[in-house]
């Protein structure tokens, strides 16, 4: 991903180097959570639906194996060839075999954030197959060799002059032209071509529904639909928690995915594919990942009832702030970072402390996942694994120290305020990340503490 | 009844103001309040750091503290969260299941177990309140901007009856501050933007003081409005609740820390 070694602070530092570039990026997204806001505030069951949906998947969860099964039965029944994938890289070669089969080396593929948390594009470009993302953001971050730093608006970190930049580049628009409808029409043209002449589409999938073997894909653009229709071959990615029992039970997840999202009622194309055309041959690839492991952790099951709907990035105050590709992951903001830590807990021991635990991020989830208790309690996990910074741990024993003592605890106060007071450069250096932007508070002369004890509360009445 | 009034860490340390009028208010209710001098911390700043197994001492030592009143009450959201959440005691456990039914944070004591209809205050200037996020989303003192419910505000329901106060409306009513314990320093850029877009948002709507049910929060915010030299305080809300018309403040420390701007 180009982040190194850096963390979430690191990487949020030097986003943060450009405040008017921040500034623009935090008031994008909160119109999209103001949009959001107002598309739930439209459905007075609004908070009922979030909870039915909950419930739902949390039935699910609870016997995925069956409603797995049942799903592949009734899929293969309608002719659709069904792939089981223990991780990203069998999942990789999974796709790169059917093509191999098939032929193809040039693909479509409409956006799949699996296909993003397993690097398929990487692989299959590795093994000389060309992969065009449809998706215009995705398209646009393609284009510039960046991953995409929002799961529902993968280019919302571009301007639109940037973007004219790179199609200028790229598509030979006119240099310097950055309006939207031109550079959407140009993108339109460039796409065409694509999904005319690509003998292979591969699609993401948003529900599966397990009682019809049928699976629903949501766009906007329509190049979902595109790249399926034209194509000899359509293979489409899931994780294995993507499935719904019922199909009826779309009702309740097609009404609260788009208006969490973006605060549409519903996204343009909600596409139902069922079985191939005659000719055509369809595949779903079902991919673990590791959310069988993520299944058997209690504390943290629940993250897999996600739609992958964006809602609690665009709510997030941080990552409004610090962009999306500061969590240094597919899947970035709050779900990412409750996410992540179960793939590689080392790798991503910084997301779950890149919050304020806020909880935001809770209540606007349309599947209602406790993300910030679940961010806490990942703080706990991983520091007990031996993952935290060896100067946090000293400090955080000196405070346990203090604080446990009610003598020693005095003793630190007293001292601390003296030094703040008399000997200010103690404290007000560049050392102290708190002074370096902000003042340090104003030392009273006494504590509470010390100011009680000398009161005389004899004469006083009570009741 | 009896209250044992319970000032975190840094409030005894930095705001003793804000414990003053704290204790003076809930005094002045006519409240049986005492304040174990034993006290130190709730243990919340170890626990969101990771470091929940290291807050036994902090633990036991709060339960030994309050386990013998009817209510604990404290002039903070979050710490009031924290032990809710969070408190295990070894050998109390029983002891320490109670505490966690019996604390409150000052302002919903005031609401929901005083019931209190009026007060004497008085504060004539306007307030932008801060919702601070534990005590918003955490203890549910108000409605939260993203659910689909019925709205209602227990700080706000105090504020209003508050002679001569007038609350400033936000564009953003409930965004989180950026303090979030350790996280102002961890990361430091993140905090520091979100406190500046917060502080900007009452200077934008002429706030003369922001308030909030959390000293941790104002105390952020204070950092940023005295980096940036600005006229705007910051004020617990117990401090304004407490404050008496501008003739009878001639008594208690708290009331002096409430004098108007240009005084």
């Amino acid at each position: 991903m180009g982040t190194g070694t850096k963390d979430h602070a690191q990487l949020s530092d030097v986003f943060n180097e450009d405040e008017a570039r921040v500034n623009w990026h935090d008031e994008t997204l909160w119109f999209v959570r103001a949009k959001r806001d107002k598309a739930a505030h439209n459905i007075p069951e609004w908070e009922m639906l979030r909870e039915i949906a909950s419930q739902i998947k949390d039935n699910v969860l609870s016997d995925l194996h069956s409603y797995l099964l049942e799903f592949e039965a009734n899929a293969q029944e309608n002719g659709i060839t069904v792939h089981w994938a223990a991780d990203g890289e069998e999942h990789n070669r999974i796709v790169r075999q059917i093509l191999k089969e098939n032929g193809v080396d040039r693909i479509v593929k409409s956006k799949s954030m699996l296909t993003e948390e397993c690097h398929l594009n990487e692989y299959l470009q590795q093994h000389d197959i060309e992969v065009i993302d449809t998706d215009l953001g995705e398209r646009i971050v393609q284009l510039a060799e960046e991953p995409p730093s929002h799961i529902v608006l993968p280019c919302i970190h571009k301007k639109k002059e940037e973007i004219g930049e790179l199609f200028h580049e790229h598509l030979g628009t006119p240099e310097g032209m950055s309006d939207p409808v031109f550079l959407t029409a140009a993108a339109r043209v460039h796409l065409r071509e694509k999904f005319i002449t690509r003998r292979a589409a591969i699609t993401g999938v948003n529900f599966a529904v397990a009682e019809t073997g049928e699976f629903v894909v949501c766009t906007n653009e329509g190049n979902a639909d595109m790249g399926a229709h034209l194509a000899d071959v359509h293979i489409a990615c899931m994780g294995i928690e993507k499935l719904v029992p019922q199909r009826k039970h779309l009702s309740v997840f097609l009404r609260l995915l788009a208006r969490s999202a973006t605060g549409q009622p519903i996204t343009t194309y909600s596409s139902h594919f069922k079985k191939p055309r005659p000719r055509q041959t369809m595949h779903i690839v079902l991919v673990d990942n590791g959310r069988t492991k993520q299944l058997g952790r209690p504390d943290f099951r629940n993250s897999l009832k996600c739609i992958r709907c964006g809602a609690c990035m665009n709510t997030c105050p941080v990552y409004r702030r610090s962009g999306g590709h500061s969590y240094h992951t597919a899947i970035a903001g709050p779900i990412g970072s409750i996410l992540a830590p179960n793939l590689d807990m080392k790798q991503y021991a910084d997301l779950p402390f890149a919050s304020t635990l806020c909880g935001s991020c809770t209540n606007v989830c349309p599947v209602k996942i406790n993300i910030h208790e679940q961010l806490y309690k990942w703080r706990q996990v991983i520091v007990k694994e031996g993952h935290a910074d060896p100067a946090k741990s000293i400090a955080m024993k000196a405070m346990e120290f203090t604080l446990s003592s009610p003598s020693v605890y005095k003793i630190a106060g007293k001292t601390g305020r003296m030094v703040m007071k008399y000997a200010p450069f103690m404290v007000n250096n560049k050392l102290n990340l708190w002074y370096n932007q902000r003042e340090m508070p104003e030392p009273p002369k006494q504590s509470f503490g010390e100011w009680y004890k000398q009161q005389d509360f004899s004469k006083e009445k009570t009741n | 009844m009896t209250v044992g009034l319970f000032i975190p860490c840094y409030i005894d340390q930095f705001y003793p103001n804000a414990a003053i009028a704290t204790l003076t208010l809930l005094k002045k209710l006519g409240v049986n309040v005492v304040y174990p001098p034993k006290q130190t911390c709730c243990g919340q700043p170890m626990a969101n750091s990771g470091f929940e197994h290291l807050t036994q001492g902090c633990n036991d030592l709060f339960t030994d503290n309050f386990a013998e009143f009817d209510y604990i009450v404290s002039p903070s959201g979050s710490c009031v969260l924290h032990i809710k959440d969070h408190l295990h005691a070894q050998g109390k456990k029983e002891e320490a299941i109670q505490i966690r039914k019996k604390i409150y944070e000052l302002t919903e004591f005031l609401t929901d177990v005083l019931k209190v209809e009026k007060l004497t205050a008085s504060f004539p200037h306007k307030v932008g309140l801060h919702q601070s996020c534990h005590g918003q989303r955490g203890l549910m003192l108000a409605q939260m901007t993203e659910l689909v419910d019925r709205p209602y505000s227990k700080p706000m329901q105090l504020l209003n009856m508050v002679e001569g106060l007038e609350l400033v409306k936000l564009n953003r009513p409930d965004e989180c501050c950026g303090f979030g314990g350790t996280f102002c320093v961890a990361e430091e850029a993140v905090s520091v933007k979100m406190g500046k877009d917060r502080v900007a948002d009452h200077l934008l709507n002429g706030a003369e003081y922001i308030t909030a049910a959390d000293m941790s929060c104002l105390m952020h915010m204070e950092g940023i409005l005295r980096r940036q030299k600005s006229k705007v305080k910051v004020i617990h809300i117990a401090e304004i609740l407490n404050a008496e018309a501008p003739v009878a403040a001639t008594g208690t420390t708290a009331a002096n820390s409430n004098k108007p701007l240009n005084a």
